[in-house]
């Protein structure tokens, strides 16, 4: 078991005591709060395709990053050198965002540890043989081409990365975090006489080894040749606004882009969301309840403690079709007097922390799934997505279906192809009408971009329908 | 401290001597500066240097690749030692190889991409910039109540190949990033307008108060955005629109997709496969110009391609590998990061530019839609199936109108590259890849 603490200061050769000296250089001009953020990341990446593994990476990432806090000002610098001269460097330079010269000595940490490990993992992915994890590919392979003779093509990717990090902040905190996250990911082209389709699939979280057992593999292989297969039977999508139901699990990308950006912290204090100023109205239909959970075991989006180190909880954002909070960091948490709630995050040391998201879904209500279904006259079933967009300012989010359904008559119909849905945020949800009892998280695929930083995170939705909503397809 | 070309091909020589047949190391350094200022002030101050090594190794036909940020002799030692050791245990492939010594950059031409104007840009001016910026958009109009600040990002860099076939090619860049995000609010309705430039000459750069000026009109033009019914209409694309479009057709017409056969355009070299009005370029050697490189991430001098000729399609983008799987020759567009094999990126890539003004274009319109901006990731390249999300203007009887928002358009990308009618003369480059003003026949508008 790795200590965090132990780890920085053996592997790097500094002391606790050369650390509060670190965080005393950072507040030398003044400045009201620094943290340090120490980083040791080994990425690991593997890729199958033709049948052959043609390329095994691996990347060390280490470095500091030194912040400093002024009023509404940050400083910031980092090094890639995990020594004392090269983070004083740092510290002097992110320090010149204040300008008093109240300075301060060193700053007293109290060595701390995060009170859970929501992701124990015994066997790490990349501490695995390279011939165990090329059987895994090979599975992959061999399961998908098995699906159906008209798969031509399997991609299989695996992926994963060890991720110690050590905060200090002039608070008094000295806190850190061993976050592993590993995941595969299939590739399918489906090919009927020249009729070219693709699907895709893949999962994993903050798992070790063990978790990619032989069900599982066969799972993804399958799952992405099912899609491939599906996709070419499918007819123009429909254009227009009409009834959209949404799978459960992975379409809760919805609610990342209609709301949970939106609802980030830094927009809000800015009054640049559509969201800005909210706070206590009616967003969504009183059957939405949509929480950003980071504290959920083994999760992608999950973290035992933010990159500020503050504790991962439960954030509700929308109770009953009420919006009640934001997702905080520190600054913005500082600056406005809101709770903290653990959703500082930032893609590594090069970068700063924003407020983001960990898991956000909404919770199960009481419909039955086959009745919301059975309910629609014309419309939309979309049970896989693609990536999504959302212009926080003016409220409006796009997402795109990858595998999609028309409904007649309360009945599934063809398959239809890929298709843009659009929406307003603050309005998307109050169309919610119908909202299962059938919760699922998504199987840990996601990734999230916010001002050129990627961060893990993961979503989750039961069976929803929405009255009317956007379908951007061409008939 | 900086990485030299020796330092690299010390590392090649540790790798052949620890039984790689081939290998190829590349470093990237760099010092980079932003400043953020919101409402005046300044809200964010960062400067950092960086630097990385990455090593890939072929062994008899078995690749794999390392990078590290850990420069020290213990943190090189691991490089390559994993390097090394893992590629003799990954697959033979026959198309892994490095580039044939023939092809490679004899001399490394000087391309104008490092400006010592934007090296030597002080502190205090880059924060005057950035408030500047920001300064003239929100001076514009009364209705421009907000914002999300300027800023101005500056990079100092410099990039070094070496490969075990007696390649060493190293060379320094620059570039300046200017840019401006002001909100406009009418009602209750808010709208964001992104506007701003970058280039690697100093001299090239717009001037702060001609980005604050356009990011300005961008959201003011936003406003009163709704919702349009559901019709096929003839559609324009703004210069910028234009630009995602021709982002789009790129991972279409790249090597990777072409021989994985995940491409509607695959086996249509030689084919028209677009309106003749229809020429594509991929230049990396504008002088000055982003996306120019003396030499790719494999070694090549860079060129030159016509990728669609009048309609037609003349050539893929390929780097080594794509071009051995498809037994074709490297356009010299292999693009690296410091992990990983190479793969196909863009020099500069662009839309050759037409006779028409973007007013002649509107004007031909009855009606019609003006997309300025589209979201979203919703083209397929397998089946070039295109629908995503767009904001613009409406066009009544050749002029626009009132502001659209909340709408996709939808098509298929080889319907639409045959359906261009008009091609404008407004092609200007704000980063690698450009287009003028394209009008279509028609796209399907998905709305109310």
């Amino acid at each position: 078991m790795i200590e965090p603490i132990k780890f920085f200061t053996d592997k790097f050769n500094i002391s606790i005591s050369q650390i509060e000296s670190l965080l005393g250089s950072s507040l030398s001009k003044g400045g009201d709060y620094a943290d340090l953020y120490f980083e040791y990341n080994v990425l690991n990446n593997l890729s199958m395709e033709e049948q052959i593994v043609k390329s095994a990476n691996r990347a060390v990432r280490q470095g500091v990053g030194v912040r400093v806090i002024s009023g509404e000002r940050t400083g910031f610098a980092y090094c890639d050198e995990i020594s004392v001269d090269a983070i004083r460097k740092a510290a002097v330079t992110a320090a010149c965002i204040a300008d008093s010269n109240t300075s301060v000595g060193a700053v007293n940490v109290t060595p701390g540890k995060a009170a859970r490990d929501l992701y124990p993992v015994k066997q790490l992915l990349g501490d695995q043989p390279l011939e165990a994890k090329i059987e895994l590919l090979k599975r992959i392979d061999r399961t998908a081409r098995a699906y159906d003779q008209r798969i031509r093509e399997v991609q299989a990717g695996l992926a994963d990365e060890f991720k110690v990090v050590l905060i200090a902040t002039s608070e008094g905190a000295l806190i850190g975090d061993v976050q592993p996250l590993a995941r595969t990911r299939v590739m399918c082209i489906a090919d009927d006489d020249g009729n070219l389709q693709s699907g895709v699939s893949g999962g994993g979280g903050r798992i070790g080894f063990d978790y990619f057992n032989d069900a599982i593999i066969e799972h993804y292989a399958n799952e992405a040749a099912r899609q491939a297969i599906v996709q070419l039977e499918a007819t123009d999508a429909p254009a227009g606004t009409m009834e959209v139901v949404l799978g459960a699990g992975w379409p809760g990308i919805l609610l990342h882009e209609a709301v949970g950006h939106g609802l980030e912290a830094d927009f809000n204090r800015k009054g640049t969301s559509a969201f800005s100023g909210l706070i206590g109205q009616k967003v969504a239909s009183e059957l939405c309840t949509v929480v950003d959970e980071g504290s959920i075991p083994n999760r992608r989006g999950s973290l035992n403690i933010d990159d500020e180190g503050n504790p991962t909880g439960q954030a509700v954002l929308i109770e009953n079709g009420i919006l009640r909070g934001y997702l905080q960091d520190k600054l913005s948490s500082r600056l406005t007097g809101a709770k903290l709630t653990g959703n500082g995050r930032r893609e590594s040391y090069r970068h700063l922390p924003m407020p983001r998201m960990t898991n956000t879904f909404m919770l199960s209500g009481n419909d039955v799934p086959s009745d919301i279904i059975g309910s629609v006259k014309r419309g939309l079933y979309a049970v896989q997505f693609g990536g999504g967009q959302v212009d926080i300012t003016n409220g409006k989010f796009v997402f795109s279906a990858s595998e999609a359904y028309l409904i007649e008559d309360g009945k599934i119909t063809s398959p239809v192809k890929g298709a843009t849905l659009i929406g307003n945020g603050p309005v998307a949800l109050t169309k919610v009408v119908a909202v299962g009892n059938d919760l699922a998280l998504d199987e840990g695929i996601g990734t999230c971009g916010k001002d050129g930083q990627s961060v893990p995170v993961g979503v989750g939705m039961p069976t929803i329908k929405i009255s009317e909503m956007t379908v951007g397809g061409t008939k | 401290m900086t990485i030299s070309t020796d330092l690299l091909s010390d590392i090649i020589k540790q790798a052949i001597k620890r039984g790689a047949t081939d290998a190829e190391a590349i470093a990237s350094e760099a010092t980079e500066f932003s400043v953020e200022v919101r409402l005046g002030e300044i809200e964010k101050l960062q400067e950092a240097a960086s630097r990385g090594i990455g090593l890939r190794v072929l062994c008899e036909g078995r690749q794999a690749s390392c990078s590290t940020s850990d420069v020290s002799p213990e943190g090189i030692e691991e490089l390559i030692a994993n390097a090394v050791e893992m590629a003799k245990r990954t697959s033979v492939d026959e198309a892994a190889i490095l580039p044939a010594r023939e092809e490679m950059a004899t001399e490394i031409a000087d391309l104008g991409l490092f400006d010592v104007a934007i090296a030597e840009l002080s502190p205090e001016r880059k924060i005057e910039m950035a408030r500047r910026v920001e300064d003239a958009a929100r001076s514009v109009d009364p209705r421009i109540v907000n914002s999300e600040g300027g800023a101005c990002h500056t990079k100092v860099g410099k990039m070094t190949l070496v490969n075990s076939l007696g390649f060493a090619g190293q060379y320094p860049a620059t570039t300046c990033n200017l840019i401006t995000v002001p909100i406009a609010k009418e009602g209750e309705q808010m709208q964001v307008g992104f506007w701003g430039d970058r280039q690697r000459k100093l001299a090239a750069l717009d001037s702060p108060e001609t980005i604050g000026k356009e990011a300005a009109r961008r959201a003011l033009r936003k406003l009163g955005g709704q919702q349009v019914i559901t019709q096929e209409v003839p559609i324009i694309f703004e210069n910028g629109a234009a630009e995602d479009l021709l982002g789009d057709f790129f991972d279409a017409v790249e090597g990777g997709a072409i021989f994985r056969r995940s491409s509607f355009l695959v086996g249509q070299l030689g084919e028209l496969i677009a309106s003749p009005l229809l020429t594509i370029v991929d230049d990396g050697t504008i002088r000055g110009a982003l996306g120019s490189r003396p030499f790719d991430g494999e070694g090549l001098k860079t060129r030159r391609t016509v990728v669609v000729e009048n309609g037609v399609l003349k050539s893929y983008l390929l780097d080594c590998y794509t071009a051995r799987k498809l037994n074709l020759s490297s356009t010299a567009n292999a693009s690296r990061g410091l992990t990983g094999a190479p793969s196909v990126g863009v020099g500069n890539f662009f839309i050759a530019p037409g006779v028409h003004t973007p007013e002649e274009i509107i004007a031909s319109v009855k009606d019609g839609f003006y997309v300025t901006e589209m979201i979203g990731f919703g083209f397929n390249a397998v089946t070039g199936d295109y629908s995503r999300g767009a904001a613009g203007l409406w066009i009544e009887n050749g002029k626009l109108t009132s502001a659209v928002e909340e709408v996709t358009i939808a098509g298929n990308l080889k319907d639409m590259l045959k359906g261009i009618e008009m091609v404008g003369n407004d092609l200007r480059f704000r980063g690698n890849i450009a287009a003028p003003t394209l009008k279509l026949n028609r796209m399907m508008v998905s709305g109310k």
